[in-house]
């Protein structure tokens, strides 16, 4: 049966739980609203969610495991020697999917029965062209287990319909029943709703959570198989970055870590101040009209792609330099540089960190700045002295969180930094960064087999590690500031 | 009664410090001060009663400019400190407010030390020559606002770890640290318990020898203990205007006498 009328089927019966909940609680209670102890609206509710939430979550867990259960079944029955030279195990089975669907359209257009189907070989003439009616082409000849294995599939996968239909609409009808026989005008369905809500609610953070966890895991599972082909001595303490992909390369992560830092470090000394004065402009300065206008074009800044602010770099900013200070100066001849990448990604920056501190700054209290001018401050003075003294802790938060983007930026840094992993302490230089690295080790022909790939996933836990250092030291920074005015 | 009269006879006779005349007050079209005058005494407690929303804060604040911050106020009319025109175009707010000092309706230290915030004043306007004239300077300060003997082990501690009272004594430590001629107070008391609203009465009594003490306040008693003079607003006018004894026991006019027997507010 079709999965929608499968939902409807489950929607129809709550719907029905719904009128039924709220006809017995109010025949309990002799036709008097005002007898139930909840408005009459929640013992429909209650029945209704019983009704459904159940059956739907039963529904979408088992359409996630089915196809996997399944095909653990039906992989056992292929042979390593119906796997064809320079194939995998995973091509054979999407071959058995795709047999499987098509000989279900034969079926369903009639062209064949069930019977005669049974009865086919992989030899057959007729089937070839059951399956090219079908729209199913075949590649290379078909092996007899393969074709068993679709047909095991195909039943398979019909008895598990039947059973999930069975087992859904069962579950909706038992849990409509058992919350129906519940309701009384006693019956608390207030409070039972109300828990089902915080339910639901931790239900949906649950996911985030778990999808960090994931990855995280999946993360932390490759690094770990990357640990075992490369020696993790080699990883964090050699100095040179050189991949061959015939094997025998260095992987130090020194120079693209040194890389990362450098860029986030030019970009911060650019955007922190810039960004700061246009906060302390924009917050204490700025008349009314002048802020409603200023801030949002400030903020659209923080609106472009990265990668037109690459395109910047690449064909503006990265010539610009070279031609006027790292030639004049003797400094280096690559329009892709450290300096380039860096003032790009600190223009990028500059929305990020006034905005932040515009709020900040706003937040600090009025009665501040009042006490200030009342003891004979100028607006400078209380500026300096009292403003940025009490919201400092936020600002420091603020800048964490930007060198936090600034360490995971990518397409600047591809555009505007090239992609030579160089330990220079020259800004003129082109240097390259993780994120570059992770970028460049996965295009192309991959298998995640080799080091040479593996590595991207150790280059990206370090990233991670980063980035997440970072950001919990912004939130205790922030946590530890708003303490103070609460 | 009879000491109050006393006080008032001393009050009366010392000159003016401030002479406010027809001052008006517009906060864009709302008219919030009409046609106010008033003489405030040198070395004299002044205290400002009146409802809610009468105006008294927004006098008060004319007094040392503190309405320049706000966009949309704007005063007419002309208030002289010693003889000298405040909203005179050669007068700089920021100096004038060093000699009109202020003290909040609720405390607002600074995230400094106590120390800093005392020192804050002396500082920004060069006031001392070298840090034991400042440190000088901080424990008199200090000392003035009842405040030394709790805090003189802790002066690095932040000013906002004090309790509310604290707070607010540490304030009107920062506040007298320039040695301000007036000293305007906006409900002073309004945070605090009875006995630190006790230690801030005596105080304001002290700074009487020195300061000419503006005191904004809703209670009656507050008013009656501390001020030789009291003015009554009411819907922006000044009502009347007195000694403090005559004010509470002999109103002339019936909306006072209305207001201080609880009858409108
Ligand atoms: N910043 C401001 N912007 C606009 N209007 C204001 C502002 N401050 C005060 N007003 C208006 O001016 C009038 C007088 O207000 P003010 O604060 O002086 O009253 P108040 O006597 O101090 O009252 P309270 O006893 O409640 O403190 C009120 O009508 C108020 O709405
Ligand atoms: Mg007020």
């Amino acid at each position: 049966m079709n999965i929608a009328v499968l939902v409807l089927i489950v929607l129809a019966i709550s719907a029905a739980g719904y009128v039924l909940g709220r006809h017995r609680a109010l025949s309990g209670a002799q036709g008097d609203r005002r007898n139930l102890h909840s408005l009459i609206g929640y013992y429909g509710q209650t029945v209704f969610l019983f009704a459904s939430v159940p059956a739907l979550f039963l529904l979408a867990v088992w359409l996630f495991l089915q196809p996997m259960l399944i095909e653990a079944r039906v992989g056992a029955m292929i042979q390593p020697s119906d796997i064809p030279e320079g194939g995998s195990a995973t091509l054979v089975m999407s071959d058995v999917r795709r047999l499987a669907e098509g000989l279900d359209a034969a079926i369903a257009s009639g062209a064949v029965t069930e019977e005669a189907l049974a009865g086919l070989q992989a030899g057959d003439a007729e089937l070839g062209s059951l399956l090219s009616d079908a729209g199913v082409a075949l590649g290379a000849e078909l092996r007899p287990n393969v074709l068993e294995a679709a047909k095991a599939y195909r039943s398979d996968s019909h008895g598990a319909r039947l059973a999930l239909t069975a087992a859904v609409i069962a579950v909706s009808l038992v849990g409509a029943l058992l919350s129906l026989l519940r309701v009384s005008p006693e019956y608390r369905a207030r409070n039972v709703f109300e828990r089902f809500v915080l339910a639901a609610l931790i239900a949906s953070s649950l996911v985030a959570v778990l999808t960090t966890a994931g990855i995280i895991a999946s993360l932390l599972f490759e690094s770990i198989h990357f640990f075992q082909l490369y020696p993790a001595k080699d990883f964090f303490l050699s100095l040179t970055w050189n991949p061959q992909f015939r094997g025998g390369s260095d992987l130090g992560i020194w120079p693209l870590l040194w890389g990362t830092l450098y860029v986030s470090f030019v970009a911060l000394i650019f955007a922190v101040p810039v960004g700061l004065l246009i906060a302390i402009y924009l917050s204490e300065y700025a008349s009314k009209r002048l802020r409603t206008f200023a801030k949002p074009a400030i903020e659209i800044l923080a609106g472009i792609p990265t990668i037109v602010y690459g395109l910047f770099a690449l064909i503006t900013v990265g010539p610009l330099l070279r031609d006027y200070f790292a030639q004049p100066l003797g400094l280096g001849t690559s329009s892709a540089s450290v300096m380039t990448a860096g003032l790009v990604m600190g223009i990028m920056l500059i929305p990020f960190v006034s905005s932040l501190s515009d709020d900040i700054i706003n937040a600090v209290p009025q009665s501040l700045r009042d006490g200030s001018f009342a003891i004979g401050a100028t607006q400078s003075e209380t500026v300096r002295q009292v403003i940025l003294p009490a919201a400092l802790p936020g600002i420091v938060g603020a800048i964490l969180l930007a060198a936090s983007r600034a360490i995971g930026e990518t397409m600047i840094v591809v555009m505007g930094a090239g992609a030579a992993a160089k330990l220079d302490l020259n800004p003129f230089q082109a240097m390259t960064t993780i994120t570059v690295k992770i970028v460049s080790q996965l295009t192309g022909d991959t298998e995640f087999a080799s080091p040479e790939t593996l590595v991207a996933f150790a280059l990206g836990m370090m990233l991670f590690l980063f980035t997440l250092v970072l950001n919990v030291l912004a939130l205790v920074v922030v946590r530890k500031y708003r303490e103070q005015y609460e | 009664m009879e000491d109050m009269r006393l006080a008032d006879r001393t009050a009366s006779a010392r000159e003016n410090k401030i002479t406010a005349r027809g001052v008006q007050v517009y906060y864009g079209t709302n008219h919030a001060i009409k046609d106010v005058d008033v003489d405030i005494a040198d070395r004299t407690v002044t205290a400002f009663i009146g409802p809610s929303g009468c105006g008294k804060s927004t006098f008060l604040r004319c007094l040392n400019r503190m309405n320049d911050t706000i966009p949309i106020c704007r005063v007419e009319g002309r208030i002289e400190i010693d003889g000298e025109d405040i909203y005179d175009k050669r007068v700089d707010p920021v100096q004038l407010r060093a000699r009109v000092g202020m003290v909040f309706q609720k405390p607002n230290p600074f995230p400094k030390s106590i120390y800093d915030n005392v020192a804050y004043g002396p500082r920004i306007h060069g006031l001392t020559r070298n840090r034991a004239e400042l440190d000088e300077v901080v424990e008199k300060s200090l000392r003035r606002a009842a405040l030394w003997n709790e805090v003189k082990d802790r002066l690095t501690s932040p000013g906002t770890g004090l309790s509310g009272g604290q707070q607010q004594r540490l304030c009107i430590a920062r506040a007298v640290a320039t040695s301000p001629e007036v000293l305007l107070m906006d409900e002073p008391c309004s945070a605090l318990d009875p006995i630190a609203t006790a230690q801030v009465e005596e105080l304001i009594d002290e700074l009487r020898e020195n300061f000419s003490v503006v005191i904004v306040t809703h209670s009656m008693q507050q008013a009656a203990r501390v001020s030789q003079r009291t003015a009554f607003f009411h819907l922006g006018n000044l009502v009347e205007f007195g000694e403090t004894g005559q004010i509470f026991t002999n109103p002339r006019d019936p909306r006072t006498e209305a207001y201080i027997t609880g009858r409108i507010g």
